[in-house]
């Protein structure tokens, strides 16, 4: 097992306030980690220092992947996402007016080889390309069993399938490394159980590592492996599941004596 | 799958060839005469121009206001360019160069100001159009504010026709393309685009491009038909014009801004025997549609081809069954 991300010394202040602070995260290839903590406890903010969204005041991450190590922190987020980070987002950010299919195609981007003048001509390597496109995108679309759909448009589709339809943009671009912020949100314990499954799944055949941010614990602490949690914008406590459940700052901070109990 | 494309295709080709032969006996038979001819000059420009910048307003989220400074720099370019050298080929040269400079305008006004957003950049893109208005005004090649004359006339129905197909075409291709929905994403969700490895700058900077590559061409067609270019031909009504055209016709609509331009044109000219209240009229037209369809005439949607085998089908379907109504009630009697 080798290191794949590695947060040093993360911070990010915004004015007066520190919304994360001195966070150092270390993940292994294939590994699934949780982020949780109470709201407002910067979970989010990791995200978005990860992805490119928000440029750190301090620290370093580093992804390292084939060999080579490269400094994420300070990117902008489509380079992020060329190195192989995908994310999701916590209020769903779908491109809502367009089709299904098309969502997953515009991830896809990164990827495909013809250049502006076959664009605009639609020159051979155009069609090739475009009908590859095609292809995947349906193989894609249908291990989410959206493929039927691929011509609806986001916005109408179930909340539950837009849920669906965020991973499988993510997935898209090909990612190495996955962010899921609160994939569960909003969804029924049977919905829940059912994503658990399919994060699993997902994460053998694409071969990823995941890192997770949700506040079900039932979803957490049944498939992450390692948890990390944050409070104020620091890591108060590291662990297997069984030790963060019994972890006496957490429960201060966060859980509650019924999950110290369960 | 690809027959049916072909199949399109050549209906598409059908299509273009008829429309053209058919304006031009029209042209020949002086049914349009050259008064009309004047419109249907005015309606291809203000497609060029409309398409163009609803690729950069409509598709990519932009909010422009300086489509007017594009066209006039494409305008001076060709009339600066066939003054000179009054053949065809000069004008071939004249529109390029005017398309050429336009675009590249484009790219050095476009690469700082689409940091801004929404307002701010409309702001922006009328400052820009303003700067390049009293550029024209105070430069000595361009004769300053009373303008260039007889400026020779190469554009005629044929080159407007190719260049406002090509223009449309070229855009309709991009829009299909990987660039294209790329741009599309950019105004759904910006920093989602940006998430899935859209640099999102970079597409913005191409689709102002290639608008204002466009608007360029059109501003040349423009100054090789009308014979006189002055700087205030080119003032932020002109902009705003444009812009009214993409509105009504649906914002990421190609096809709804070909039929606001085609529409507008027309009921311009009609109501130029109206010469006093013709803008009072206009305006109310216009807050009367925005009114019944705020989301323009199109919305997001297009009308393809396909829109007349739909027709055919309910043609067909509804004369089988005004038939079987007859026959059964034959059976009655």
């Amino acid at each position: 097992m080798s290191v794949i991300l590695n947060i040093e010394k993360l911070t990010k202040s915004f004015g007066g306030l520190t919304a994360v602070s001195n966070v150092n995260i270390k993940l292994e290839q294939g590994e699934l980690v949780g982020l949780i903590g109470p709201n407002g406890a910067g979970k989010t903010t990791v995200f978005n220092l990860l992805t490119g969204v928000y440029v750190p005041t301090a620290g370093t991450i580093t992804l390292s992947k084939e060999g080579k190590n490269t400094a994420l922190q300070g990117l902008k987020p489509y380079k992020v996402c060329m190195n192989g980070v995908a994310r999701t987002f916590q209020n769903i950010r779908l491109f809502k007016d367009l089709t299904v299919l098309d969502n997953v195609r515009i991830a896809m981007h990164k990827n495909v080889k013809y250049g502006l003048l076959s664009g605009f001509l639609h020159l051979p390597s155009y069609h090739r390309e475009e009908k590859k496109l095609m292809e995947k995108s349906i193989e894609l679309l249908k291990i989410f069993k959206l493929d039927d759909k691929k011509d609806e448009y986001a916005k109408n589709l179930p909340y539950g399938e837009q849920r669906h339809l965020e991973i499988a943009r993510a997935l898209a671009t090909n990612p190495v490394l996955l962010l899921l912020d609160e994939p569960a949100a909003g969804m029924n314990p049977a919905e829940t159980a059912k994503l658990t499954e399919l994060i699993k799944w997902i994460r053998e055949k694409f071969n990823l590592t995941i890192i997770l941010i949700e506040h079900d614990m039932s979803l957490v602490m049944k498939i992450c492996e390692r948890i990390y949690v944050l409070d104020y914008g620091m890591v108060i406590a590291k662990g297997t599941p069984d030790e963060i459940k019994t972890n006496k700052r957490v429960i201060e901070a966060y859980l509650g004596e019924d999950v110290s109990n369960a | 799958m690809k027959k049916i494309f072909e199949k399109q295709a050549v209906r598409k080709l059908i299509f273009l060839a008829l429309t053209f032969i058919i304006v031009q006996l029209l042209i020949y038979a002086d049914i349009i005469d050259a008064y009309l001819q004047n419109t249907l000059t005015a309606i291809c420009i203000n497609i060029i121009l409309a398409v163009s910048l609803n690729l950069i307003t409509g598709f990519t989220g932009q909010f422009s206001l300086g489509h007017a400074g594009f066209m006039s720099i494409g305008a001076y370019t060709c009339a600066i360019i066939t003054l000179r050298m009054p053949t065809i080929f000069g004008f071939f040269l004249g529109v390029f160069a005017g398309a050429i400079f336009a675009a590249l305008v484009g790219f050095i006004v476009g690469l700082p100001t689409l940091r801004l957003r929404g307002d701010y950049l409309a702001i922006a893109t009328l400052g820009m159009a303003e700067i390049i208005r009293i550029i024209f005004i105070n430069l000595k090649i361009t004769n300053g504010a009373a303008g260039l004359q007889n400026i020779p006339r190469f554009t005629n129905w044929t080159w407007l026709f190719i260049f406002m197909v090509g223009t449309v075409l070229l855009i309709t291709n991009f829009l299909k393309s990987t660039h294209g929905r790329a741009c599309i994403a950019i105004r759904e969700d910006e920093i989602a685009a940006d998430s899935m490895g859209i640099n999102t700058t970079k597409y913005k900077v191409i689709a102002f491009i290639i608008g204002a590559f466009c608007a360029g061409i059109a501003g040349a067609l423009y100054a090789s038909y009308f014979y006189f270019l002055k700087p205030n031909i080119f003032d932020f009504l002109k902009s705003v014009n444009v812009l009214v055209i993409v509105v009504l016709g649906g914002l990421g609509s190609v096809s709804g801004s070909i039929l606001a331009a085609i529409l507008l044109e027309i009921i311009s000219t009609f109501l130029q025997s109206f010469s006093e209240l013709r803008m009072v009229i206009y305006a109310l037209l216009l807050v009367v549609i925005m009114l019944f369809r705020p989301q323009g005439l199109m919305g997001s949607k297009e009308v393809t081809l396909a829109v007349f085998n739909r027709l055919g089908g309910n043609l067909k379907s509804g004369m089988s069954k005004l038939e079987q109504r007859f026959k059964s009630k034959k059976g009655r009697v």
